[in-house]
């Protein structure tokens, strides 16, 4: 049988992906034209090349369709409960750093802090009798991140895109999101918590724990593994 | 679902019913707003929320007391006292081994004539049907730590937030720490209470205004200005956490405890009268074991009485049953009206795994 290999299908994450396998003597390539998303690998035998969604990788890992996988480490979380359970990491690729933090206005000079978060969340309610918004696609990682550090009195909103504006918009007071500079924060006149950080979240490579393995693929994935240490 | 768990639980909720308390349903699918507002977003990680397109997000009943109250609210008058039995569903995120969909059977009594009889009636009226599995009775009462809470000699601003946290230990902890001049405050806090422009160059955005800002930064002017807690009240209230015991045991430390800390007489005398009616109902209180932390890792809306029956040699399976007092929780759904409740469930399903385990 054939290892398959998931990886974005476009843009810079995926070019960053092949370069990272190119230095390993990996060279994965797309096949056929631009807009089919079949690939190949070579340098290895066994092993099949997948070129998907982003968003996709996590449950296909978790499903087994693929038996390895390259995405970042704040989808896996996101996506699958009990993610270590499902997957393995086998490797840091060192790019597509994203770090998910929890943001406010940056004028709400009072507010530095998760305990200022909460503070201020229970009086917002109290004024404006419904719990403080805060937007995101993260749920279950806010959620959980929240809860853990003591924060009450707040509710997640749904936003699948453009975060950074729901609070001048008012459809949110506070955001979580994914930045890696800042400066779209800063740009929407927000500011990250000194203790708002909820992930720090880089492309990795994954093995799924559930995909099955026949004979000839255990010695492809110990090869694999040997030329990516 | 199993059917011996079914018939288990029809002859579980016949023995409330015999003792007079009148059965009772409710929905399955409950608003999902009511129980957001009581428990906080959290609730979203262990209950099932879908979307109906016309009455908004429901919620999977959770549990039952939230809506055996607000009908008793809306539909009837006190004293009433109610059983019933069916499905609850919860969420699993973590552990696959815990059933996601099991029956309850509870029994809840509103009646505020005696509540130290009422919390006997209720424990004992649970504790009965399963005498015969060896459980360990666990009580608490969380009306201690709130009047703790309010018998410190701090801000009412500060009282208020522990108030807020009591469910919450960590926070709580840090909390207390701080107020108590423990850990220092944080450099941002320190800066922006120095500077003498408080509000940087940022445009306003968003419904909070510049109006609440400067009102949470005057708050925190007087938060720094008051005085800290002292060492004095923060040791009585650590031994206040640390009493544990059997029941006769652990009241005599909070007698000696309430010496020093009048704010929880109160409380205390109502164990005292509640022991007295779990004796008059022969049960010995010495078999019940006191923990004044029990109840602080639970759902939210207990105040008073919590307890909850485990099986000892089985402490990977949560409680065989648990129940409480829940005062407070009339008033939030009550819309002002209030009446003393208090009540408990047992999941039959662990009954017949405990039988089938001897």
């Amino acid at each position: 049988m054939t290892l398959k290999l998931g990886v974005p299908s476009k843009g810079r994450l995926m070019e960053q992906t092949f370069d990272w396998f190119a230095t390993r003597g990996l060279t994965l390539s797309r096949t056929g034209s631009d807009r089919e998303y079949a690939g190949a690998i070579d340098g290895i035998d066994g092993m099949e090349l997948v070129l998907l969604s982003a968003g996709e990788i996590p449950r296909d890992l978790a499903t087994g369709r693929i038996h390895l996988g390259v995405t970042g480490t704040d989808l896996i979380r996101e996506k699958l409960p009990r993610w270590d359970t499902i997957v393995d990491p086998l490797a840091e690729m060192g790019f597509g750093h994203a770090d998910l933090v929890i943001a406010v206005p940056a004028f709400w000079t009072d507010v530095d802090t998760l305990d200022d978060l909460d503070a201020v969340a229970a009086a917002f309610r109290a004024r404006h009798g419904f719990r403080l918004r805060i937007a995101t696609k993260y749920h279950r990682l806010v959620r959980e991140f929240l809860r853990s550090h003591g924060v009450a009195d707040y509710q997640l909103v749904d936003s699948q895109g453009a975060t950074e504006g729901t609070v001048k918009n008012e459809t949110a007071e506070a955001i979580a999101d994914i930045t890696s500079t800042g400066d779209t924060l800063r740009a929407n006149h927000l500011k990250m918590l000194s203790d708002g950080l909820v992930l720090a979240s880089q492309a990795t490579l994954f093995a799924s724990r559930t995909a099955p393995l026949d004979a000839g693929d255990a010695p492809t994935l110990a090869r694999l593994r040997a030329m990516i240490a | 679902m199993d059917r011996a768990i079914r018939t288990r639980a029809a002859a579980l909720q016949a023995h409330f019913a015999a003792h007079g308390a009148i059965p009772v349903e409710t929905p399955i699918l409950q608003p999902a707003e009511a129980l957001l507002d009581l428990y906080g977003e959290d609730i979203r990680a262990r209950a099932y929320v879908t979307q109906d397109p016309l009455r908004g997000e429901q919620m999977l009943r959770p549990d039952f007391t939230v809506p055996v109250v607000q009908m008793h609210m809306a539909k009837y008058a006190d004293p009433a006292r109610y059983t019933y039995a069916g499905e609850v569903f919860r969420r699993q995120e973590t552990d696959t081994g815990r059933p996601s969909e099991y029956m309850q059977v509870g029994y809840e009594v509103f009646d505020g004539r005696d509540p130290a009889a009422a919390d006997a009636e209720v424990f004992a009226l649970i504790a009965a049907p399963l005498a015969h599995l060896g459980l360990r009775a666990v009580t608490g009462d969380m009306g201690l730590l709130i009047a703790a809470v309010e018998g410190l000699d701090t801000t009412p601003a500060r009282k208020a937030a522990l108030r807020r946290h009591i469910w919450r230990p960590a926070r709580f902890r840090a909390l207390l720490d701080r107020y108590a001049g423990r850990s220092a405050p944080p450099a941002a806090r320190v800066a922006l209470l120095t500077a003498a422009l408080p509000f940087g160059d940022a445009p306003d955005i968003g419904l909070r205004n510049r109006d609440e800002v400067a009102t949470r930064i005057a708050a925190l002017r007087i938060d720094a200005a008051a005085p800290p807690l002292t060492a004095a009240d923060i040791d009585r209230l650590t031994a206040l956490l640390a009493i544990a015991g059997p029941m006769p045991v652990a009241l005599a430390a909070l007698d000696q405890l309430a010496r020093d800390m009048p704010a929880i007489r109160q409380a205390t005398d109502a164990i005292h009268r509640r022991m007295d009616a779990l004796t008059a109902r022969g049960i010995t209180p010495a078999t019940l074991h006191f923990d004044a932390t029990h109840g602080r890792g639970s759902m939210e809306y207990y105040d008073g009485f919590v307890f909850s029956l485990i099986a000892p040699q089985h402490s990977d399976l949560p409680p065989v049953a648990s129940g409480g007092r829940y005062d407070a929780l009339t008033r939030v759904l009550g819309a002002g009206a209030a009446v003393p409740a208090v009540g408990g469930v047992i999941r039959p399903e662990l009954v017949l795994t405990l039988e089938a385990a001897r």
